[in-house]
């Protein structure tokens, strides 16, 4: 059997939803092809214990680069919303909280850092603005002869100078600073500069003292500059994913799950289509890849369609996950004695303080997790009961940090890192774990298994100054065209990055669109 | 108060450390009348021999020529003045197994030398030095140039900037990106890309976190890597090396150079404060109340010590206070200086091996030194801390009596600041004793041939030197401080806020270590203000 | 370590297994570094030993030679991959000589690939290349090991080779094509006995072959072919010498006349295999290989500058010279990389990187020369002419059976 597309997008995850939704709108005829059962990737909702549900990837949604949420409407697709802007709430070592947004809270602890906030998220919020046009378009190559690269580089240097003197000066200061310094700088209390390190670090191979990590909390701010907090879809994340299957199909574009991609075929060093694990053979010439960068061309393509420089690169793209995920199923409401009700539908940071997390940092650096955890938790069943039976909860919690590796290796040590998160939970939630009727454990390893991501890493491409823009996820391949004609890459490894933003998606929407406009 | 006449000094330079001497040098064989005060009886700052034990000469601060500019070497004419520098003949990491990697000068005997601990690590090194030189061709022509602002319309700082976009665009695309990543990578992630073998990314990585408050894994270690190769291109064969009779001879050399073009020199006389009148530099007061008037002050003082005790807080725009403020200085370096009985013995290294001569160290692993570094954040001394031991006597006998050694010990990381209270001498005692002990599981004789030793920790670096918190290189060498940013953004090009007020020191770009390129950069700056630029 | 043995840091070069003989036949003390190991530059001559190549036969120590053993499931594809040529058509018993480029299809090195049988290769060079194989490695199953130390060669060059093969013991020799390898045994007449695989090739342009073989089998080897050579006017040669055929033979070499992209230090000094005049090796037919789509461009845009030969007016060799579109030196167009006066054609010879408006046979271009006039030098300007490469190159190089005297 044999049949003909313009685009076959290879993996049914947001970004290949988002890249195959704006293809077919432009009029080409896409198949995307998934090899889970299942489309969105690592956003997805599960049943892990009888009668509970969780978001077993990505947990919250954060607010769509504009353009593109304009683009997809998500809302006409069936996305409902079961919690539109949830608010952040740290957690202190004894279980007192700060909700973020309330002013009063932290005057009360800080008056001085009230303004301070209030400043920095000004200033943040400006710096979004600025940056947010470096991170929806394709990344310009430095270097070239050719005039469109030259022409975008210098309209976004432009657009930056736009931020005025001091603003501009402040950037370029901090833009490579570790969030550690900058947050002692600007704030007094331990406990907020827990919660905005930990926003730096989220996801990451980094610590609150790695330089770098004011340019991930930026990278974050500047993918919807001005909008509001994250979301939580009804039903979870898999309601985002299949809100965008259905955006997709309304498109024209058809989706095939269940349907591995064996390899991608090459002739003439030209893609001419895909082969599934089957065998079944599905001519395009054009295939974009949803999948990270190295499976994408060591695996699906295949080193000797590349050169040896170029593979040497991808094989050094770093991409270990330091990024763990626990759900537990737990009877009644989660006892954080001091949390006022409400706040259990908030985004709730343990994070005490910044060294706390550069602590935690320090065992990953030795393959080792973390003694004390750093933990986002959510508690989904808060604000969307159809999660979890009557009378019942679901936690959701991101935890960090669990390495890739770990000496010893895993096998022995998810009980002990699962009591580990646990007796950190039980200082703010005292009580909780008697509570607990089931727990599951994802370290980085099983979600390489489930979302076939090597590394298992948020980002597929560590988020680090020397793997973003025109160098990401290499050089080479910055532009999302890789080297062969017709092979795209349209993942979280691409420009800007993962989480669940959409952009590499679009952006490699763009970059096909603008190829076929080529002569 | 006293007045000295009514004599009026075309340029008074605050502090006699090497870049002090430099810019007033340079700017002395312009043809200005330029006086030198130093606090201490002797200048240097922290490029000193100092005799603190009958019979030795300590380099007690800096203990390395390595990338003091051969242009300076050059204008300041410093061999006629009494430098000899003599090359290293090596080096040697030392492991606790008893294992090594030697340095040799020689690139057979070298390659062969990674080829014990890994054949493909060996040839991997090509393309390692291959890449670092490429990367020193990069940057040494921005270290003698005024980094431009980029936040401003000024036809100089848009011209600089061209110069800077032309300069990285000459390199074509794929060096372009291999520069960028090279210069936000930490040096652990960098070495990964050329090697297998623990010991040699250990051995290569230790000079990435000299005098820096980053560990090895830390984003932006990579580019500190560069200062090892720098002395390495165009011809500067050498700048490797021990100064002879330590490093005050450099310092010495250059005040000879100083004193020949007309220059004066004040030791012992410790500036109290800069005066400022009509928001312009008119003099300095000295600490006995003595006033000295200059048409010109210079401050080769680190950023916080000239702003935030130096002149007199009303004078200075309070938004720029608070950048000074924030400036990050934090040190992270002890020094022990030992005299020693006899050559003490370290059974790793093979007889015969001139690797003896060289730098010495004790590491074996990365991570060894990340958790040094570790400890370091956590605010106590590093329990097994990386050591870069000299023992300059090997070579040059006059800092020692016959058959004596004087070594210098390089210790990475100290805190200024501990998390269990204030330094106090038996902390001190206890410091150098993790340094000793470290030192003899690698030297069974070591402990034994110890006649005296001095332990600096950054509060000892601190007041003897006048380095804010005993930072090595007047402030942090991130990249929130380097370049346009350093000290503060605005105020890059060795200008400050008050008319006629330069700095010169290491606060400013690019950055610390015995290179003279700040102090060469301000006089230029200042020669151009003064309508005397070239 | 034992007192006063060598070790690398009081020796950091290594000696070849004929050191000891060669040292026996210096008379001039005169050694050059390659690849690691001290190698004779001259042993009596330069011209005494340019004219055994030529005239008669050169014994010359290749055993410095870098030779990477590639095996495994993945070695035809790889290689296939890293080099330009098409390897698939590389038959067991047979030697090619092909060059490899980075992504930039910039040349890092060139060197022979012996098929040893199926997925089973030698890549011989002269200089290490075990990083570039290692990252070119990468996705395929293929096992690399350095063999360098493991196999002493000896290159036995000249219009008699082939008799003294033959008349020192190594029977049916002459049944050897041009790049073919096999191997054979030698049985010195005066007695000895080492197996050996012989391959037809070379770099003097001539009537040649390689002797590769165990190193405790060197000096046997070597004795033999003296013993019986001496007499036949057999010389071991140094690589001045043989600089000098290469030269003729139109032979290029790394650090001589191009930059390997593995050692540039300054942008845009690395060359291209079309820039280089071995388009020939580039077969842009036989699927991907590392540089290709940076070639194709390349030849899309046409040549900026090549290498070509010169023939150059005069006697004095144009050593580094530079070239200059007319008599004037107003404008340079290139520069020299290799030169040598030919003894064998009786031509001021050179080798020339040399800008794309004169690189078509019969341009005209002028080099600037230094004389050494007793020390009074002078500067002369002198006619070059772009001719066809090689120089020099005999029939006898290709005859099989080759003349037996």
């Amino acid at each position: 059997m044999s049949s003909r597309y313009d685009c076959v997008v290879v993996g049914a995850g947001h970004n290949g939803l988002v890249c195959a939704t704006l293809l077919a709108r432009a009029g080409r005829r896409v198949l995307v092809l998934e090899a889970a059962p299942q489309v969105g990737g690592a956003a997805v909702t599960r049943e892990f214990a009888p009668g509970f549900r969780v978001s077993a990837g990505a947990h919250l949604l954060p607010a769509m680069s504009a353009p593109l949420g304009r683009e997809l409407a998500l809302h006409r697709h069936g996305l409902e919303l079961a919690a539109a802007s949830v608010p952040t709430v740290a957690l202190a070592q004894d279980g007192q909280c700060l909700p973020l947004d309330d002013d009063a809270a932290l005057a009360a602890r800080s008056p001085a850092d009230v303004a301070a906030l209030a400043a920095w998220r000004a200033l943040q919020r400006r710096f979004a603005q600025a940056l947010h046009p470096l991170l929806t378009g394709i990344p310009p190559r430095l270097g070239t002869q050719d005039r469109a690269d030259r022409a975008r580089l210098l309209t976004l240097g432009w657009k930056l100078r736009r931020l005025g003197r001091d603003d501009l000066r402040e950037l370029l200061r901090v833009g490579g600073m570790c969030v550690h310094d900058l947050l002692e700088e600007r704030f007094e209390l331990p406990l907020l500069k827990g919660a905005l390190a930990l926003d730096a670090v989220l996801g990451t191979n980094l610590g609150p003292r790695s330089p770098g990590t004011v340019a991930s909390l930026l990278y974050r701010a500047a993918v919807a500059p001005g909008a509001g907090g994250a979301m939580l879809p009804a039903g979870g994340l898999g309601s985002f994913a299949q809100a965008l299957a259905r955006a997709a199909r309304a498109a024209g574009a058809q989706l095939r799950t269940a349907a591995p991609v064996a390899r991608v075929q090459v002739r003439e060093d030209r893609v001419t289509g895909v082969v599934l694990e089957g065998g079944e053979e599905i001519e395009a010439p054009t295939v974009i890849s949803n999948a990270d960068p190295r499976t994408t061309f060591l695996r699906l393509l295949g080193a000797e369609h590349l050169d040896a420089g170029f593979v040497r690169r991808v094989s050094q793209i770093r991409s270990r996950g330091m990024t763990a995920k626990l759900h537990l199923a737990v009877d009644g409401v989660p006892p954080f004695s001091e949390l006022p009700p409400q706040a259990l539908r908030g985004r709730l940071l343990f994070a005490p303080d910044s060294d706390y997390i550069e602590r935690a940092y320090n065992h990953s650096k030795y393959r080792e997790c973390s003694e004390q955890p750093v933990l986002e938790i959510t508690v989904p069943s808060a604000s969307d009961p159809t999660l979890a039976p009557a009378g019942k909860s679901v936690l959701s919690i991101v935890v960090q940090y669990a390495p890739h590796e770990v000496q010893g290796g895993w096998q022995g040590q998810r009980q002990a890192f699962t009591q580990r998160i646990l007796a950190t939970l039980e200082r703010c939630a005292p009580g909780l774990s008697p509570r607990v009727q089931a727990a599951q454990l994802l370290v980085p390893q099983d979600l390489e298994r489930e979302f076939g991501n090597q590394g298992g890493h948020w980002h597929h491409a560590e988020l680090a100054l020397d793997q973003f823009m025109m160098m990401r996820p290499v050089p080479g391949a910055a532009q999302y065209r890789a080297p062969v004609d017709g092979l795209y890459l349209c993942g979280a490894g691409s420009h800007p990055g993962g989480g669940l933003t959409g952009l590499p998606g679009r952006g490699c929407a763009l970059a096909v669109l603008r190829r076929s406009a080529e002569p | 108060m006293s007045t000295t006449g009514a004599k009026v000094h075309d340029v008074v330079i605050v502090g006699g450390g090497h870049n002090g001497l430099v810019t007033a040098c340079y700017l002395a064989r312009a043809g200005l009348t330029v006086l030198v005060l130093e606090r201490q009886q002797y200048v240097g700052g922290a490029a000193v021999s100092r005799s603190l034990y009958p019979g030795f000469t300590y380099s007690n601060c800096s203990y390395v020529c390595s990338l003091l500019r051969t242009e300076i070497i050059r204008d300041l004419d410093l061999p006629a003045h009494g430098l000899q520098i003599i090359p290293y003949e090596g080096g040697c990491t030392m492991m606790r197994d008893g294992g090594h990697l030697a340095v040799y000068d020689n690139h057979d005997a070298m390659r062969r030398e990674i080829a014990r601990h890994s054949h493909h690590d060996a040839e991997a090194y090509e393309r390692y030095v291959r890449d670092m030189l490429r990367h020193c061709r990069f940057i040494k022509p921005l270290l003698l140039r005024e980094p431009p602002d980029p936040t401003s319309w000024r036809l100089r700082d848009l011209g600089e900037l061209a110069f800077l976009a032309r300069h990285l665009y000459g390199l074509g695309e794929a060096r372009i990106y291999d520069t960028l990543r090279f210069f936000t990578m930490s040096c652990a992630d960098m070495l990964e890309e050329y090697f297998e073998s623990e010991i040699v990314k250990a051995h290569l990585s230790g000079s990435s976190i000299i005098g820096t408050a980053l560990g090895p894994r830390s984003p932006g270690s990579a580019y500190v890597l560069l200062h090892h190769y720098m002395g390495s291109i165009d011809g500067a064969v050498g700048a490797w090396g021990f100064a002879r009779g330590g490093m005050g001879a450099i310092t010495r050399a250059m005040a000879a150079s100083l004193q020949a073009s007309g220059g004066a020199i004040r030791t012992g006389a410790p500036v109290q404060q800069i005066l400022v009148r009509g928001g312009r530099a008119t003099g300095v007061v000295l600490a006995d109340g003595e006033e000295v008037r200059a048409r010109t002050v210079v401050s080769n003082l680190d950023v916080k010590r000239t702003f935030l005790e130096t002149v007199a807080a009303g004078h200075l725009p309070p938004q720029f206070l608070e950048q000074v403020r924030r400036f990050k200085i934090r040190g992270s370096s002890g020094k022990l200086n030992i005299a020693l009985d006899a050559l003490p013995r370290f059974p790793a290294i093979p007889a015969g091996s001139p690797a003896i001569r060289g730098d010495l160290h004790i590491t074996d692993t990365l991570d060894m030194l990340e958790r040094a570094y570790d400890d370091w954040k956590a605010g106590r001394w590093s329990r097994e801390p990386y050591v870069d031991m000299l023992i300059p006597t090997q070579i040059d006998p006059t800092m020692a009596p016959d058959g004596k050694h004087y070594m210098s010990v390089f210790v990475q990381y100290c805190p200024y600041q501990l998390a269990d209270g204030e330094w106090n001498e038996q902390k001190r005692q206890a410091f150098g004793a993790t340094v000793i002990d470290a030192i003899s599981r690698h030297s069974p004789d070591f402990k034994d041939l110890i006649l005296h030793a001095e332990i600096r920790t950054p509060r000892e670096i601190e007041s003897e030197v006048g380095l804010t918190e005993g930072n090595i290189f007047q402030g942090e060498l991130t990249f929130d401080q380097l370049l346009f940013n350093r000290p503060i953004p605005g105020f890059a090009q060795y200008r400050t806020p008050i008319d006629s007020m330069y700095l010169c020191g290491s606060s400013t770009h690019p950055g610390g270590g015995v290179m003279g390129a700040p102090g060469a950069n301000a006089a230029r700056r200042i020669l151009r203000d003064l309508g005397r630029g070239q | 370590m034992t007192p006063g043995a060598d070790t690398h840091f009081t020796r950091p070069l290594l000696r070849t297994p004929f050191h000891e003989r060669q040292m026996r036949v210096s008379q001039v003390d005169s050694f050059v570094p390659w690849s690691g190991y001290t190698t004779v530059d001259v042993f009596t001559s330069v011209e005494q030993e340019y004219f055994a190549i030529r005239n008669s036969s050169s014994l010359y120590d290749v055993s410095p030679m870098v030779k990477y053993r590639i095996r495994g499931p993945d070695a035809l594809r790889y290689l296939n991959r890293l080099c330009t040529r098409d390897i698939r058509k590389l038959r067991p018993g047979r030697v090619a000589y092909t060059v490899w480029c980075d992504d930039a299809g910039m040349l890092i090195d060139d060197g022979t690939v012996f098929c040893l049988g199926e997925s089973d290769y030698r890549l011989c060079t002269g200089e290490w290349q075990l990083d570039w194989l290692r990252a070119s490695a990468i996705g395929f199953d293929v096992v690399i090991r350095d063999e360098t130390a493991d196999l002493a060669a000896l290159a036995v060059q000249g219009p008699t080779a082939a008799h003294l093969l033959k008349g020192a013991g190594i029977a049916g020799i002459e049944r050897l094509k041009p790049f073919e390898h096999g191997e054979f045994r030698l049985t010195a007449p005066a007695g000895g006995s080492a197996p050996l695989m012989v391959s037809r090739t070379g770099f003097t342009g001539d009537l040649g072959y390689e002797l590769w073989m165990s190193p405790g089998d060197a000096t046997t080897v070597w004795d033999a072919l003296m013993g019986f050579g001496t007499s036949r006017a057999l010389r071991p040669i140094g690589s001045r010498a043989l600089n000098m055929a290469r030269i003729e033979a139109g032979f290029i070499l790394p650090r001589v006349d191009f930059t390997s992209a593995a050692h540039s230090l300054f942008p845009g000094t690395e060359r291209s295999p079309l820039e280089l005049g071995l388009a020939w090796l580039v077969d842009f037919g036989k699927g991907h290989f590392t540089g290709r789509r940076a070639l194709l461009a390349e030849q899309a845009r046409g040549p900026r500058r090549q290498l070509v030969g010169l023939d150059i007016e005069g006697t004095k060799p144009a050593y580094q010279a530079l070239l200059y579109t007319d008599r004037t030196g107003r404008r340079e167009c290139g520069s020299v990389t290799s030169a040598t006066w030919s003894p064998t054609c009786k031509r001021n010879l050179a080798l020339a990187m040399v800008a794309a408006p004169y690189i078509a046979e019969g341009s005209i271009v002028w080099a600037e020369i230094y004389l050494n006039r007793e020390l009074q030098w002078q500067r002369r300007m002198v006619r070059a002419r772009v001719v066809p490469r090689p120089f020099f190159a005999p029939e006898r190089r290709r005859a099989t059976p080759p003349a037996d005297f």
